[in-house]
């Protein structure tokens, strides 16, 4: 997960990590853990329990903040979704009459660790949402940031006070809205142009790319799960080596499956949200175009009516203020994530690409000792 | 016999030295969980160890069988039991001697060592025997008669339509017409030669190799048309099936000596066979159900002298029931295998979708060959799909069936005794009908009366001697087919791993390949 968004943490002045977590129920609690040397901190050294609801709140004050308008704002993490291995360990408790001891003991051995790997994930993913904030020249010294690393108590009565001052403003508007603004409005800039294009076909594709990806791997978790039935019922049956090889195989295509959605569903699910988040910006940015555009018609009308010019033409020019700092802003940060983007695509892809070369070549040691142990066996046994 | 201990395998990382003998002997049942590297390190130290092979759950490797020398063994029984790669005969006349222990103890008696173990049985002249033994069965075993079902062809047109194999032979046995000849069949030409053993062999105890199961859907699908892909797969999973059938009847001494086999692989034309409607899979299983039905009516309960037989049953039971959970966890996993082949292909069509809207060249690249490695690894699924299905789950489908036969003849045993004992009860009520003539004093009927009572202990003695040498019949049959099993097992296993590493090793290149392209992105 840390390849998916890079050079992150870098700098010394302020670095945050998740170094634990704890998980009650179905709520997870995570242990921010702060180092800084700024002085704008009161202690140089510090951790604070944060639940993922506190994450969402940063978020959206974020979000909703003007100043922050011409950038890109980091996804939200997702919510720690624990629903697929428990909704197994259900499944799991329900058919253990019907099942080996040993088969239940691996697949409730399989199940852990698949609980673990979710937990691991959700711990990274908000790491990493942290961490491209502090790595932000301009978001990390955002006050709310500040407090959410600092403050010692809860933030659950933020958390409402700021649903109740924004009401949720901008998530409640009809995003699909956005595209339409966003394709409609007339372009001066070639740049803009161009990014918007890209950016509107590229979501959809990666959208797409995604649920594909996680179905493929799902796919592989299932085989992997065969296997685990196989080398359990195999075991009762006694025949040794090829519960070995079956053991091993499964052991190989569950590593698949965990590394191939670690590397590349994780990669495509981190990119949709970041270009989600790029497309944000464009929207912000196409209405402040819109404003001021209006504001243009607006001073016009007022010219016509010879009333109230000095206010239009002051309104015009701060439209025109917003969507020229919002433009510049706009394409710093667009240019930089497409930076970015290609960087860690290229980092996940070689990872991903040398993993699997990495099991092919363990699972065929593996499969070649086991063939030639009982190819060498067969060989024994027919000899005079 | 210095020589067989020459071929010591080749070392493998933690060899053992091979001293351990007689200490192992005292040793406990032998684990069966041992891994790949003890178990030739097992053969090569040859560990004995004694024969607590009750306990022992049915190892699909293990081949209970041991020589007959009258060599002493001195209680030690043969560790082989435990080893994979155990090879000795049985001579079942040993076994009936000895009432109330378990027929492996008494087979085992004298374990004749395994090749490269010789060194730790302190018998030395245990080894020479063994040998002689493994010789002898090895000429036993090689009936040098080689039969193969190919070129399966579509005759007619319609309903009527069928599907003609052809079946070839190749032999160096002098019984046949020829070295080499093949015919053609159908399927009801199987099942008709199936049909004609079952009436004539097991009623002496053999198991007979069931073919695989009629399949009315299958076949009108094939009638229909034969180019579609469930079609073609259905043909060869039936043209498959059915060589194993046969190479399993004429891997069989006795069955191979049977003229309807002789018939079956020889005579161009085969009357039709048309009783075969009764034995669609549902009716063959019906025969072996209807063995097993009269032994659960049994009021008496056969008094099993030898427990051999009740523990081996049990096994073949457990054993059956083992495999048909295996089976339905293979099936899933076939169809798994297919969904990622789906998954995998959908995936990539997308992948080089976002590679055409990808604006960054070297990365647009990039993915566009990701794309077509999935599309690769897409084709390397779906042959480990059809490996999965049609080495490993046929397999097991073949045992399945195979144990039923394995179950028919242990049934066929049981009616066998219960004629011997109906014999006997109509013996004893001519005896009574004897003592109650005498009584009356009615010399005539006196005289008939004797004859009959000659009559019937003629048959007793007749049943006596059928049940016991359908017995040494079905002991034999047993220990055969469990060799058979081990190394039947054993070579799909192999096969299905070379698969596996040929796929393995494709799939290597292919992301070798692919490294470049992501390291030259930028």
């Amino acid at each position: 997960m840390r390849s998916v968004s890079v050079d992150l943490n870098h700098d010394a002045s302020l670095l945050i990590d998740i170094p634990d977590a704890l998980c009650e129920r179905d709520k997870v609690k995570f242990t921010v853990h702060t180092k800084t040397t700024l002085s704008s901190f009161q202690k140089p050294d510090f951790s604070v329990p944060r639940q993922h609801e506190d994450f969402i709140w940063l978020h959206d004050t974020l979000v909703e903040t003007e100043d922050y308008a011409g950038l890109i704002i980091p996804p939200a993490p997702p919510k720690p979704d624990f629903e697929s291995p428990r909704e197994k360990m259900h499944k799991l408790g329900e058919g253990e009459a019907t099942m080996t001891k040993e088969e239940y003991t691996k697949m409730k051995q399989e199940l852990e660790a698949e609980y673990l790997a979710v937990f691991k994930k959700t711990v990274q993913v908000h790491e990493v949402f942290l961490q491209r904030l502090s790595s932000h020249p301009n978001l990390s010294k955002d006050r709310n940031f500040q407090i959410f690393l600092e403050y010692d108590q809860d933030l659950t009565v933020r958390r409402k006070n700021a649903k109740e001052m924004f009401g949720g403003f901008f998530k409640n508007m009809v995003k699909s809205a956005d595209e339409v603004l966003i394709s409609g409005i007339k372009e001066v800039d070639d740049f803009f142009e161009q990014e918007k294009t890209f950016l509107l076909d590229y979501y959809s594709k990666i959208k797409d790319s995604t649920a594909k990806a996680e179905k493929m791997t799902r796919s592989h978790k299932n085989i992997a799960d065969d296997y685990i039935h196989i080398s359990a019922t195999l075991n009762s049956l006694s025949a040794d080596d090829t519960t070995i090889l079956f053991v091993s195989v499964q052991k190989v295509e569950g590593r698949v499956a965990s590394d191939q959605e670690l590397k590349l569903t994780e990669l495509l699910r981190y990119y949709m949200r970041d270009i989600q988040a790029a497309k944000d910006l464009l929207y912000r940015r196409a209405r402040a175009l819109v404003d001021y555009e209006n504001s243009n018609k607006a001073l016009d009308k007022a010219r016509l009516k010879s009333k109230d010019i000095p206010q239009a033409e002051e309104h015009q020019q701060q439209c025109l203020q917003k969507f020229d700092k919002l433009s510049e802003s706009g394409k710093k940060e667009l240019t930089s994530f497409k930076g970015r983007r290609v960087v860690a695509f290229r980092k996940n892809l070689i990872e991903m690409a040398e993993l699997e070369i990495k099991h092919a070549k363990v699972s065929t040691v593996v499969v070649y000792l086991v063939s030639s142990g009982l190819v060498w066996s067969q060989q024994l046994v027919t000899f005079k | 016999m210095a020589a067989s201990s020459d071929r010591i395998p080749p070392p493998f990382p933690a060899t053992e030295e091979p001293g351990a003998g007689p200490s192992d002997m005292a040793d406990g049942d032998s684990d069966e969980g041992e891994d790949i590297f003890s178990n030739p390190m097992a053969v090569s130290r040859g560990v004995s160890q004694p024969d607590n092979v009750n306990e022992e759950p049915p190892d699909l490797f293990s081949e209970e069988e041991a020589s007959s020398t009258t060599v002493k063994s001195n209680g030690v029984h043969s560790d082989d039991d435990n080893d994979l790669f155990a090879d000795e005969e049985a001579h079942v006349e040993l076994s009936t001697d000895t009432p109330g222990s378990s027929a492996r103890k008494e087979l085992s008696t004298s374990s004749g060592p395994h090749p490269a173990s010789s060194f730790t049985r302190s018998p030395a002249a245990m080894q020479p025997t063994s040998l002689e033994q493994l010789e002898e069965e090895e000429s036993k075993d090689s009936f040098d008669v080689d039969v193969a079902v190919t070129n399966p062809e579509k005759i007619g047109d319609g309903m009527n339509a069928y599907v003609a194999y052809k079946v070839s032979t190749r032999t160096s046995l002098a019984m046949f017409r020829s070295k080499t000849f093949s015919v053609r069949r159908r399927y009801s030409d199987f099942l008709g030669l199936y049909e004609k053993l079952s009436v004539k062999q097991s009623l002496h105890g053999c198991i007979i190799p069931p073919p695989p199961e009629k399949s009315v859907v299958g076949m009108t699908k094939v009638k229909v048309g034969m180019d579609d892909p469930s079609s073609v797969e259905f043909v060869e999973r039936r043209r498959a099936a059915l060589e194993r059938y046969l190479q399993r009847v004429v891997a069989h001494p006795s069955l191979l000596q049977d003229p309807d086999v002789r018939e079956f692989l020889e005579k161009e034309e085969l009357p039709r066979a048309v009783s075969t409607q009764a034995l669609s899979g549902a009716g063959f299983l019906k025969m072996i159900n209807k063995a097993s039905d009269a032994v659960n009516k049994m009021t008496i309960k056969m008094n099993e002298s030898d427990t051999w037989f009740e523990d081996k049953f049990q096994e073949v039971e457990n054993e059956e029931q083992q495999l048909r959970k295996l089976q339905a966890v293979v099936d899933s996993l076939v169809n798994h295998r297919k969904e990622l082949c789906g998954s995998t292909a959908v995936f990539a069509k997308s992948m080089a979708m976002l590679g055409n809207s990808e604006d960054n060249t070297a990365l647009s690249r990039a993915l566009s060959q990701l794309a077509e490695v999935e599309d690769k690894m897409e084709q390397l699924h779906q042959e480990q799909a059809a490996s999965d299905f049609f080495i490993f789950a046929e397999l097991l489908a073949d045992y399945i069936r195979l144990l039923g036969a394995v179950r028919g003849c242990f049934d066929q045993r049981v009616r066998a005794w219960q004629r011997w004992q109906e014999a006997q009860s109509t013996l004893q009520k001519k005896r009574e009908a004897e003592a109650k003539l005498l009584w009356a004093n009615k010399p005539d009927k006196l005289q008939q009366a004797k004859e009959e009572i000659t009559e019937w202990e003629a048959r007793v003695t007749q049943h006596e001697r059928d049940f016991d040498r359908i017995g040494m019949t079905v002991r034999k049959e047993v220990l055969r087919f469990e060799k058979e099993k081990a190394k039947d097992f054993r070579s799909q296993i192999v096969k299905y791993l070379e698969a596996m590493l040929q796929s393995q090793q494709r799939l290597v290149k292919f992301w070798e390949a692919f490294l470049p392209e992501a390291k030259a992105i930028a």
